[in-house]
Order: structure tokens, then sequence, then C-alpha cells
């Protein structure tokens, strides 16, 4: 019962999960570089003229046929990593995208260590 | 043990306020500096009378080369031009002016108006060529030597000491 | 003259916070009750520094451009409650809103704890005051708003326009109100450290205060995120910008605080625990100021920025966090701990565990920048993608122990029948799927999510039932439960069926896009009394209804000082909002329009609402019973 529940799950999400499954989106792609004249704001939020011709070098790189992190990588390679909003993962970043689940898994060791040990 | 984390925890602490204070007096305004002691791309751009092309071949023929770009409507482009005029008198200097998304028009009657300081004078329309030399905002100027490397970047007008700078490094 | 007796009135109560603690010292060391003096004292002190407060609102009123803070952030042309507002929309005057917090929650905590012990008391009223020094002097003389400029400017610079707007108002005393009231819990966990005072009761003594700035804090955050989505002209309401993050830290602190103080009112567990949240909300709170107040930050929100105002809350925050650490060195014993693995005490760690990593996620995303900039000299960013890549997936798991953790009962490891859960789970996955066949599909996370938030929703409006039959009602925590459940179902509703269309666009032009058509009918340029606008009249129409919607966005050159604005216009309805921004492009005669169809905005602000109105329930049932 429970094995058929759960095939039946995966088979509809798996459906699901790749129907959702698109080419590369510009928007995307916008909304994660940051607009290095402005404050704060995204590619996409910006209508500066930096903005524009970002959104123009993008348009082409897609055409070129790149994938969205090779977009990334032009950019950040063009005006370092500060332009990319998703921190790459390497070995300086590797802290910033592992501590957090050290942390969690590190919690829910806590806990378990509080808890009865079963009779 | 007990010590030992309470040790770790200390450390920890004193080293996050310790980074704190540093970046207190650190300029915390972006540049793209990064790019400096790196190689300038590949580039095919037109010149402004459409007549051919540049590419790095023709920064290979000289010893240094400012790459400036500038646009009629930008103010500060103004300022630094007469600088740029200085600059057009030394010999070993190659300058290789890109106009920036500008109307040509325009273009002609700000360097009939102040003079043409350029050995080379491109055009970039839409602006995508300014995007592979990781410009965000003109003015901007790159020093390059023969050996593509970029030695220096300038991101605003010139100022009289990047200019004394630029002198020394080139002499 | 305002100058002058505000800076007599500063000096006042820099005395009076000196003679609050000597009198509290010697209090301590007769026996008796707590002196009527330190009362008196206490009641003056809140009392001169909202005066204090008052003759800077009446310097900005009469635009006394003497003070230079008057003259950087006011103009005698600005409306006359923005001149109001400006008095605390800037730092210095902020700084006098903290001041008034901390000096009336330290007068209110004395006054409502009259049954718990004098030296717990006084140490609480001693360790508040010292905080409050700290501030005074850091007001006095780093950040004076009465500092006095001369030759006096005939104009002040004026207010930033972004900032002139009601929201943006009453956003900061509200978020104040939130992490500054943290202090006072911040000083009694110290006092109670101190003293020993480590009984049960001492949960009764801050509990109200927890959920206090907990309440303000969720409104405070709620206020900025509206501002954010109508003024910032983006359509988006929270962008894990720094200065936002910086108000989610403490958020995080005070939402575990509460959950786990319930453990230790009612079975004494954790002592230690709740005392180190209560000092890592305040200290999280500084830790967020001193962020955004020292310019070390890149932000949308940055405050004019200032490195001697950081070195000087810095040294404060390492006072203060050191101070803690030595003394809980010094007091920490160790607990041992026997639960019951499906007891309501693992749950509610469990929400803890959660709140922890949530918090350890956005400050690590917050600070990190600054450590590969000073260690590495690159600097880095991290937004949105950041932020969703990490906690997303663990919300998942969050949402179904939240909807699970109530219907657990206190020491007993007894969990109800499991096949209730399941139906609860295919009714959430029904809903979902149903979703999916009328709407859109979606990603393989976005499901989960949905389907987690139905799952918490279904299992709290359950609890409601079986609840009413047994006339055994806890509305606060269903509320608040529940409507988190729905906030998050909004915002992933909201995410996954947002539509944006970008275009650049002549006057007279239509653009065709799905079962919409627009078109920039009307350029109308008008004066204002400060700025100039020009306004767009650009038509909506849904071609499947024939339903027209007529838009007006506006973009706005401001006088004083001069800058150029770009207000969104929005159609808000129950279903959905049209969020649509205008704006030129140089050297064009295009405009470049980006039209946004948004579903569910405003129960997104109302499940946040209704999260803060769970939280006041417990408040008032929290003083019924006492």
């Amino acid at each position: 019962m429970k094995l058929n529940l759960f095939l039946l799950l995966f088979i509809f999400f798996s459906k699901f999960s790749f129907a959702a499954e698109k080419s590369v989106d510009p928007n995307l792609i916008h909304k994660n570089l940051r607009c290095l004249v402005c404050q704060g704001q995204s590619i996409s939020d910006s209508n500066s003229d930096f903005a524009q011709t970002i959104k123009l070098v993008v348009k082409d790189l897609i055409d070129e046929g790149k994938t969205e992190d090779e977009i990334y990588e032009f950019m950040s390679d063009k005006y370092g990593d500060w332009i990319v909003f998703k921190p790459q993962f390497n070995a300086q970043n590797s802290l910033l995208w592992i501590l957090p689940y050290i942390a969690l898994i590190f919690g829910g060791f806590f806990i378990f260590s509080f808890l009865k040990k079963r009779q | 043990m007990q010590k030992i984390i309470k040790i770790i925890i200390l450390f920890i602490f004193l080293f996050v306020i310790g980074i704190f204070y540093i970046s207190l007096t650190r300029d915390t305004n972006y540049n793209t500096s990064s790019l400096i002691n790196k190689e300038t791309p590949e580039f095919k751009i037109i010149s402004f009378d459409d007549s051919n092309f540049f590419t790095r071949d023709d920064i290979k023929k000289y010893d240094y080369t400012l790459i400036n770009f500038w646009a009629s409507w930008c103010a500060p482009c103004r300022i630094e031009h007469p600088i740029l005029m200085k600059l057009s008198q030394k010999k070993n200097l190659m300058l290789l002016g890109i106009n920036f998304k500008d109307k040509e028009l325009q273009a002609k009657t700000f360097l009939s108006e102040l003079g043409n300081p350029y050995d080379l004078l491109a055009k970039d329309k839409n602006g995508k060529n300014s995007v592979k030399f990781g410009i965000y905002g003109i003015p901007e100027s790159i020093l390059i030597n023969k050996e593509f490397i970029i030695i220096k970047k300038f991101v605003g007008p010139l100022s009289a000491d990047d200019y004394n700078n630029i002198i020394k490094i080139i002499e | 003259m305002l100058s002058n007796l505000g800076n007599i009135l500063l000096f006042l109560n820099v005395i009076l916070s000196l003679s609050i603690i000597y009198a509290a010292n010697r209090n301590l060391k007769i026996s008796g009750g707590v002196d009527k003096n330190i009362f008196q004292l206490s009641l003056i002190q809140s009392t001169s520094i909202i005066i204090c407060f008052f003759v800077l609102i009446a310097a900005f009123i009469v635009s006394d451009f003497s003070l230079i803070t008057v003259y950087q952030n006011s103009h005698s042309l600005k409306p006359l409650f923005y001149k109001i507002a400006g008095t605390w929309g800037n730092h210095e005057g902020s700084l006098m809103l903290w001041a008034i917090i901390l000096s009336i929650f330290s007068f209110l905590f004395l006054v409502y704890n009259k049954n718990h012990p004098k030296k717990f008391r006084l140490l609480t009223l001693i360790i508040q005051n010292i905080l409050i020094l700290g501030f005074l002097f850091f007001i006095l003389f780093n950040s004076n708003p009465f500092s006095k400029i001369s030759p006096i400017p005939s104009e002040g610079l004026g207010l930033n326009p972004i900032l002139q707007d009601p929201a943006l108002a009453i956003h900061p005393p509200l978020l104040y109100v939130g992490f500054v009231g943290a202090s006072i819990y911040f000083s009694a966990a110290i006092a109670s450290l101190i003293t020993n005072y480590s009984e049960k009761s001492f949960s009764l003594s801050i509990k109200n205060w927890v959920l206090i700035s907990w309440c303000f804090q969720t409104l405070g955050i709620l206020v900025g995120s509206i501002w954010a989505y109508y003024e910032l002209g983006w359509g988006g309401f929270w962008f894990w910008d720094p200065v936002e993050n910086a108000s989610l830290l403490p958020w995080f602190a005070m939402t575990a605080l509460f959950h786990s103080l319930i453990v230790f009112e009612k079975r004494n567990l954790f002592y230690f625990w709740v005392i180190i949240l209560c000092l890592i909300t305040f200290t999280l709170s500084v830790t967020g100021t001193f962020l955004v107040r020292s310019g070390i930050l890149n932000s949308v929100h940055t405050f004019a920025s200032d490195p001697t105002r950081g070195v000087y809350i810095l040294i404060f925050l390492s006072l203060m966090i050191f101070g803690c650490i030595f003394l809980l060195f010094k007091k920490y014993k160790k607990e041992n701990y026997d639960l019951n693995r499906n007891s309501k005490e693992t749950f509610i760690l469990v929400n803890n565990w959660f709140m922890m990593f949530y918090l350890i996620t956005v400050l690590l995303g917050t600070i990190y920048p600054i450590f590969t900039d000073a260690l590495t000299d690159n600097k880095i960013s991290v937004g949105p993608p950041f932020y969703n890549a990490i906690i997303l997936p663990v919300v998942v798991v969050f949402l179904l122990f939240m909807a699970l953790g109530p219907k657990a009962k206190w020491i007993k490891n007894k969990f109800e029948n499991i096949r209730t859960y399941i139906l609860i789970l295919t009714g959430a996955i029904g809903l979902n799927l149903a979703i999916i066949f009328f709407f859109k599909s979606y990603s393989l996370l976005s499901n989960f999510i949905i389907i987690s938030a139905l799952f918490l929703i279904i299992s709290s409006l359950m609890d409601i039932l079986k609840a009413l039959k047994k006339n055994k009602l806890d509305f606060a925590r269903i509320i608040s439960h529940t409507s988190f459940g729905f906030l998050v179902l909004f915002i992933g509703l909201n995410d996954i069926f947002t539509l944006e269309k970008d275009y650049n666009i002549k006057l007279g032009e239509t653009k065709k896009f799905e079962n919409y058509s627009i078109q920039l009918q009307n350029l109308d340029l008008k004066n204002y009394k400060n700025y100039q606008a020009v306004i767009g009249r650009l038509e909506i129409k849904n071609i499947n209804s024939n339903q027209t919607n007529i838009l007006n966005p506006e973009i706005r050159i401001y006088d004083n000082p001069k800058t150029l604005t770009y207000e969104a216009a929005i159609k808000t309805s129950l279903i959905k909002d049209y969020y649509l921004t205008m704006s030129n492009i140089d050297r064009s005669d295009y405009y470049n329009i980006k039209f946004q169809k948004k579903p569910l905005m405003v129960w997104i602000w109302i499940s946040v609402i209704m999260i803060v109105v769970g939280g006041s329930l417990r408040l008032f049932s929290n003083a019924k019973n006492n």
C-alpha cells in the first residue's frame, strides 16, 4: 500500500516537473544580474543605459546557444562576481553554501541527543 | 572539551568583529579593478566612418594604448577632453576612442568643437562591444600595453592625477 | 534655542540614567521593596526623553535650519505630515526613537513585574539603563540631532521623495518598537543570569514583552514590504536586501524565543536556551543597525553612511557580545533532557531548529560578502537566487512539522491517528493537482511547497473542527499557524502565476500578448507643488472578457533634491493586481513599460496581518489570565 502510494507520487511529480522545464529564459537571467549603476536593482528592474545594453548582450548570448550558467560566467568574467546575484559555488564561496546545511544537520543531531532512548 | 568549545566560540566572535572593523575603513564602492593585469578580450569593432574594422592587431603596433569610451551626450566627457588632447601628443601612446551609443552628427560636432585626440576612432552604436571590455558607465578609459595586458582602468573622467599616472607608466 | 533645549534635555537624561543606576544599586543592598524614588526617576526619564523628541519634532515643524539634521532632511515647502515624519526618517532622529523605546520599556517593565524578585527587577533596570546610557552617549557625541550649523542656511535640502510616503512614515516606529523592544528581555536575561533567577516564573516576566516586540516587528516588516511593493516600482515586495535581512534576523530569533518560552513556562526546560535567545535577539538588532548605518553594506535603502558611527556601534556591539559570552560561560550548567519523541516539547524544539537554520542562512548571506571583500578583495553579491535555493526546500519540511506539532501532547509520546494525516496529505495533493489542471504546471519544488502549505492549512482547519467539539479552542495558535500556511501558499501561487511583460512602446502604439492588449493612449505633463510629472494613460484590455482597465503610471521629477522617480500604477482587486511602471529611455522617444499581473497580492498582506492578529490574541489572553 505504502509503496504503491510512493510510486504514484513519483510518477506524478516527474511528469509535472518535466512539463515545467523550459529553455533559457532571458527574464530570469535579467533578474539574477545586478544593475551596477543602480542601487540594489537587478537588470530586469532597471531601465538605465547599462541595463539596456546588458539585456541586448544577454539576448545575443542566448541566440548563440549559451546556457544560463555560461552567461553568468561571461558576465562575472567581465564585471566581477558582484554582478551575479547567485554566488558561484567555488572554493571561496563554499562556506556560504555549505554552512547553513551543516548547521541544519548539527541542530538535528542536537535535538536527537535530547530524545529519550527507546526503551 | 568544554574549554575548547569556549575558545572556539570566542575566536569566532573576535574574528567576525575584527573583519567588521577592517571593513569599516574599506572602500565599499564597486569597481572593475579585478580586470587589471588580465588580458583584453579579442574584439572586432567598426570604425567611426564605417570604412574598416579595428582588432587587437591594431594595438600590437604601439607600446601603450588608451581605449577611451565617450559620447557627445555625456557631460563628464567634456571635462576630461583637455586631458585626452594633452595625451594625444605622446608618441608611444595610441588613443583608441570608442564613441558609445551616440548620434553620428552630434559626435562629429563634439570633436570639431573640442578637437580630436584619437589616433583611431571607432563606434559602438548599441553598446554591445563595451560589455566585452567591462564598461558600465562612461567616460571610462583602459590603459593597455603591447601584450594586451590591462595596466590600469579609469572609471569616470580622467583627472590631472590620472594624467600624471599615465605619463609615469608610459615613460 | 531649540538646539540648546534639546541638548539640555539629552544631558538631563544622562544624569537621570546615572541616578537610576546609582539608586537601584543602593536599593539592592537594602531589604524591603523597590524604592519609590526609583519609580519616580524612571517616570521622569521617560517623560523627559519624550519631551526631548518633541523638541526635535518642533524644530522640524518650524523648519529650524540652524540644526544640521533639520537642514539636511527637511524643507520648508514639505507637507506638514512629512515634516513630522522626517523627524525619525533620518539617522539622528531615529536614534532618539531608540532612546524613547528603551526608556519607556524600562519604566513599564519595572511597573508591571511587581511579583518578581526585587533583585531581578533592579538588575534589569540597571542593565537597561546601561544600554540607555550607551545610546545617549552615541547621540550626544556622534549623532546629535541638535548639532548646530552656521551660518544658518535659508532653506533645507529636502527629504528624499521616495521617503515621502505614509507607509514609510509609520514603518520605522513599528520596527523600532519591535527590535529595540527586544532590549528589555535582553536586560532581563542578564539580570536573571546574575541573580540565578531561573524558575519558571521568569518566563512570565518576559513573555508578553516578547510577544509585543514580535507583533510590532512583524507589522514593521509588513509595512516595509508594502512600501517596497508600490514605491520601488519593481513589483516585488521582498528583495533579500541587507536592510530587509537586518529586520528579519531578530524576527527569527523572537519567533524561536516565544515558542521555547512556552516549554520553559510549562515544563521548566531549556532555561539556558531561552536566555541565549533573549541575548541573541537584541544582539542581532544592534548588529543589523551596525550593518545598515555604518555603510559597510551596499543596499537599496542605505542611510547616509559614516565610518565613525560604525566604530561606535561596533564597540557597543563588542561589549554586549563579550559581556554576554563571559557571563554565559560563568553561569552555564549542563542540563540533561529526556524528551519523548512525539511530545510537544520536541516539536517546539523542532520549530527552534528551523528558525535557527533560517537565521544562520540569512545572517551568513548578509555578511558573507563583507568577508570575501575583506579577505580576498573580491566583491560578491548574495541575492534572491541564493536564499531561494537554500531556504525553500527546507520550508517544505518545516510546514509539515508545523502542521503536526500542535497536535502533540505535553510529555506523552502518543500521537494521533496516522491515517488522518495520510488523508490530509491526499487532500493537499488533490488540491495541488486541481490548481495545475486549471492553470498551469510548475516546478517540482513549487509542487512540494504548495502541497505542504495546503497540508498545514487543512490540518489547522481540522483542528478547529475538533476543538469546537471539545469546546477547547486555542485561537491564537490556530490563526497564526493557518495564516502562515496561507502566506506561504499565496506567495507560492503569486510567484508561479505572475505574468510579466516588458515593452518599449511609442505614443499610440499597441502591444498584444497572451489574451491581453496594452496601448499607450496619452502622455500628460503636470506641474505640482514640489515636482513635475509625466503621466501616462495606458489601456489594458483582456481580449477574452473584453474588460478594460486604465492605468496611469507616472514619471516624476522632484525639485528638492533633484530626483527622478517612477510611480507604479496599481489596480488592486481581490484576485489579482495589475502593476504597471513606465520609464523614459534616454535619447529616444520610446517609453519602457513593464506590465505585471500579480495574482492574490492582497491576500499576502492579509495573511501577515492575520499572523499578527494571532499573536495579539495570545497577548490578550495572557493579560486576562494574569
